[in-house]
């Protein structure tokens, strides 16, 4: 009670206060969205803020009309794809430049560093024009493939192997463990929280990945969820309750897998994501 | 002498030995890499010195003068002034905010961790998600905010006023990336050592001192990254412009990504144009990271 009145018991009340209104600024437009997609089309100007009419229409014509099923499979398929490629090839070249002598490493290393200084956007254009070459436009190919290594998920796991002690790698070879033996059964465990931030961290971008799907899919059937979302609000500009209601459908299983791996995403999202 | 020798002919012949197996372990990076990151850079390099048909075909080259042409024309000068305008809006305010949020946030009280799951939840948000949601805050006619503020809010709408429409993209841009902030300056400020503000407090340094003589001093490396990381965002930004406003009105927001790759592209027939503009936002960058890095470093407290 008496704590209540005095300076630090008023300070705590300004920063509950100060929580309270961050709190309400920043869930007012998730919240606004989700009070459009649970409303009938024709009822989306009454009440912007207060759930009324409440129904599930809205968000079944959306995933009608958007085919939000085929692009949330291709999503899915495109990002885990991509996600196991990534943590694979990290720990492979990791491996090479953190435990192995060879000529020119210091070249190779520099070169991988210098392909971090390339801006994505930079290189769309003749992407773009490889895989039509290849013949893999509106394909799973054509979305996965360019991102199937990164040089930051080298660095990323390189910088976890570099701290191992040395005797480590002795004494496996006195047990008679061989690179791969030594990769499978002592780097990789030992690695394993950095290898679950990059997973979560190579999910994340391949799903959010907006500008390359929306640039090699033509076809509806081969859009994610990003490039999906757009046809539809293009599509659907004169209904803006349909578009909110696919984005809410979008938006919803990647909130969930945050909630779930929030650990793994601070270890990510500090580790020097500077690829964003 | 001879153990030496041998020692040295040894090391010489592990060098080597170890060769083709490190080249296996690298080659599939070393394709992707190459296929996706090197030759479309080197490719851009070359196609930007080139003028071409509309389909993409007959490039015949025009010279290398082609890049300061496109450097000086108009569309380039105003995408790159709406590009750096953008980040100038984003940056600050966002940076400022997400500090605010953590510092908020950085106290063990009763529902600490809802109020930072909710400060973190905007990362969940892809760039189309956040857009969108924008938008229909946005839109006059669905007009919870329009009527708010009426005024061009309520018509033509915040998007589609040539004096607000970079400001509203904006505003969706740094409600996007305050998740992503508050979550690397938080981890920053959970690593500052709890003695050196009992230090401070102990020299008699109120809080405002401690916040502005320790705590900003000691977050220098991560507000660095942070501004790296926010600042090639903003440069980069495409979705926001292609699903808030379309580069418009009038080209307002026409960014340099989105003069490339936006439907209001006029070069977008033009494969030696785009590549040209395409290899000058690479230089931007690249100029940008150098600075910024150089800059800041030497205000930058990296501990020890």
């Amino acid at each position: 009670m008496a704590t209540s009145t005095s300076p630090r018991g008023w300070r705590l009340v300004g920063r509950y206060a100060l929580l309270i209104s961050m709190t309400v600024l920043i869930l007012f437009p998730i919240w606004v969205m989700l009070v459009g997609a649970f409303k009938p089309g024709n009822k989306v100007l009454q009440d912007p803020l207060l759930p009324t009419n409440v129904t599930l229409d809205t968000l079944r014509q959306a995933w009608r009309d958007g085919n939000l099923g085929r692009s949330l499979v291709n999503s899915t398929v495109v990002a885990v794809i991509v996600t196991v490629a990534q943590v694979v090839t990290a720990v492979l070249s990791a491996y090479a430049f953190a435990f192995l002598k060879f000529p020119g490493r210091t070249l190779v290393f520099g070169v991988f560093l210098a392909t971090l200084l390339v801006p994505f956007e930079a290189t769309v254009v003749v992407n773009r024009s490889t895989v039509q070459d290849l013949g893999w436009l509106n394909s799973y190919q054509g979305l996965a493939v360019p991102f199937l290594a990164t040089a930051f998920g080298t660095f990323l796991v390189r910088q976890v192997f570099l701290t191992l002690p040395k005797d480590l790698r002795e004494a496996a070879r006195m047990d008679g463990l061989g690179h791969l033996g030594f990769l499978r059964e002592v780097a990789v465990p030992l690695a394993r929280p950095t290898l679950g931030a990059l997973a979560l961290f190579s999910f994340l971008s391949t799903w959010n990945q907006y500008l390359w799907p929306t640039t090699i899919s033509t076809e509806d059937d081969w859009n994610t969820v990003q490039s999906g979302l757009r046809v539809l609000s293009q599509a659907q500009i004169d209904k803006p309750n349909l578009v909110i209601a696919g984005t809410v459908i979008v938006a919803l299983p990647i909130f969930l897998v945050l909630l779930i791996f929030q650990r793994q995403l601070v270890r990510g999202l500090t580790a020097g994501a500077v690829k964003g | 002498m001879t153990t030496a020798a041998t020692a040295a002919t040894a090391a010489r012949r592990r060098r080597w030995r170890d060769a083709p197996f490190a080249l296996a372990l690298l080659t599939p990076s070393l394709v992707i890499l190459g296929a996706f990151v090197l030759y479309p850079l080197a490719r851009a390099f070359w196609l930007g010195h080139q003028r071409c048909d509309p389909t993409g075909a007959n490039c015949r080259s025009n010279g290398w003068d082609q890049y300061i042409d496109v450097f000086r024309s108009e569309e380039f000068q105003q995408a790159l002034g709406v590009t750096v305008r953008f980040s100038l809006l984003t940056v600050p305010v966002g940076l400022a905010l997400g500090v605010a949020l953590a510092v908020l946030a950085d106290k063990q009280i009763r529902g600490m961790s809802l109020f930072r799951t909710v400060f973190s939840s905007t990362v969940a948000t892809s760039v189309a998600v956040a857009s969108l949601m924008w938008f229909f805050l946005l839109n006059p006619s669905v007009g919870v905010l329009a009527e708010w503020i009426g005024g061009v809010a309520k018509s033509p709408g915040l998007l589609r006023d040539e004096g607000t429409a970079l400001w509203a993209v904006a505003i969706s841009s740094i409600w996007a990336n305050l998740g992503f902030t508050f979550i690397v300056v938080t981890a920053g400020l959970q690593s500052i050592p709890a003695d050196l503000y009992e230090s401070a407090y102990v020299d008699g340094a109120d809080g405002w001192m401690r916040f502005s003589n320790v705590t900003i001093p000691m977050l220098g490396p991560t507000l660095l990254f942070v501004g790296v990381v926010l600042t090639s965002r903003a440069f980069q930004s495409y979705g926001e412009f292609d699903l808030l406003t379309g580069g418009g009105p009038n080209g307002s927001t026409t960014s340099l990504t989105y003069l490339v790759y936006g439907n209001n592209s006029v070069i977008k027939s033009n494969s030696g144009l785009q590549a040209a503009v395409a290899v000058l936002l690479f230089g931007v960058l690249l100029a940008l990271s150098v600075l910024q890095i150089r800059g800041v470093e030497r205000r930058v407290h990296y501990g020890d």
